[in-house]
């Protein structure tokens, strides 16, 4: 079964995802995800959507809880790279996503992450 | 259903030099040529170019002219008449310039069948109904082509209105103008969203100092244009709020919690460079 890969970068995990996600996708990468927070101790999660042309509701709201889910585990979550057809969909369906950070690139999202992860 | 006969149709070829001149006077009597967009030159090739294709179009018993016989005086009518659509004229110039050929056309039956009473009301009958739906082929064709210069100017208008410019490094600053209606939002939305990725720009400033009226569409439309930028991952900054939005804003109980807003351009912009780290001193 193919799954979405989780590179661990120190204290952070990192997420691209490439592929069009479909829900059982999505399904097993909540569940690796949290996985590897608990595993490793992870500080931070940066999740790069900027090959992401299509979202629904469901994977829409799948993000919000990843970030939810990380957030009691202790793990600050950025989503990075948005394309603006997304976000329009996104803010159509009502899922504004709120609590989750958001940074147009990868490295700001980075940047942001260590910038939290600090001041805590 | 009456038909043309071939004498009508004869007589028509054989006359075709004193039809034109007739129609060339109707039409100077109706005024229809003496509209300075038009040339006279212009016109004169016109009827000229008509009673050619009417005189070797015409086919006896047939009256109607959606055939291919009628194909290149449709053509050409469709051209002229989407010629005058352009230029500005209104549709009873562009009618009576077909309409005005009736008469000269009726007084030469009138004419030919003097001594047949019996054979004049069907021809004249029958080049009624053609020089009728030959008209209204014309007027068909320049209301369409009004229609599309309406649509194209539209399309113009919401182009126009909706620029995005760089105010600095990073900044993008979105001024709009006019009424925020939902087809209005999705291209400033998409245009600013789109920028924002080109340029990697930080803050966007959306300024409304432009919009007449702010009731709950238009917060609800500028509250999705925030979160969609902050869902790309930059910020947005409303400012341009005038003593009557804010009051209208808090009237209607439209909740702005979370939007950073500013009362002018000049503000939004300080606060956008504050952000991004720079700032502003006066030189000595």
């Amino acid at each position: 079964m193919d799954r979405i890969p989780i590179l661990r970068m120190g204290e952070f995990l990192l997420v691209t995802i490439q592929v069009d996600m479909h829900d059982q996708l999505a399904l097993t990468l909540q569940d690796d995800l949290s996985e590897h927070i608990s595993r490793y101790g992870s500080k931070g999660v940066l999740i790069d959507i900027s090959a992401l042309d299509i979202v629904d509701s469901f994977i829409g709201r799948m993000i919000g809880t990843i970030s939810g889910l990380s957030k009691i585990m202790d793990a600050e979550t950025v989503l990075v790279g948005m394309q603006p057809a997304v976000a329009i969909t996104l803010v159509e369906l009502g899922l504004t996503l709120p609590g989750v950070s958001t940074a147009l690139n990868v490295e700001r999202g980075m940047r942001l992450l260590r910038e939290r992860v600090l001041a805590q | 259903m009456t038909a043309l006969t071939q004498r009508t149709i004869d007589v028509i070829r054989k006359n075709e030099g004193s039809l034109l001149a007739n129609w060339t006077a109707n039409l100077d009597a109706t005024g229809v040529s003496r509209d300075a967009r038009v040339s006279l030159t212009e016109i004169e090739a016109q009827t000229r170019e008509f009673m050619r294709l009417l005189a070797s179009n015409a086919r006896a018993g047939d009256t109607s002219i959606s055939g291919n016989d009628w194909s290149e005086t449709r053509t050409f009518l469709e051209r002229l008449s989407r010629s005058r659509a352009l230029q500005g004229l209104d549709s009873q110039s562009t009618a009576s310039f077909i309409f005005s050929l009736k008469r000269p056309l009726f007084d030469l039956l009138q004419a030919e069948y003097a001594s047949e009473p019996a054979d004049l009301a069907p021809q004249v009958w029958a080049v009624s109904e053609l020089l009728d739906a030959l008209g209204m082929h014309t007027i068909r064709t320049f209301q369409k082509s009004r229609e599309e210069v309406i649509a194209r100017q539209q399309e113009e208008l919401l182009e126009l209105s909706t620029p995005v410019v760089k105010l600095w490094d990073g900044v993008l600053a979105l001024p709009m103008i006019g009424t925020l209606d939902s087809q209005r939002t999705q291209v400033v939305m998409e245009s600013l969203l789109q920028r924002i990725v080109e340029t990697g720009a930080e803050i966007a400033i959306i300024d409304i100092t432009g919009v007449p009226t702010v009731d709950t569409l238009v917060a609800q439309h500028l509250l999705k244009t925030v979160t969609a930028i902050r869902l790309m991952g930059a910020d947005a900054i409303i400012s341009g709020v005038r003593p009557q939005i804010a009051q209208t804003i808090v009237h209607l109980g439209i909740d702005l919690q979370g939007i950073v807003t500013k009362a002018n351009l000049a503000g939004a912009l300080e606060l956008a460079l504050k952000r991004t780290g720079f700032a502003v001193s006066k030189a000595n």
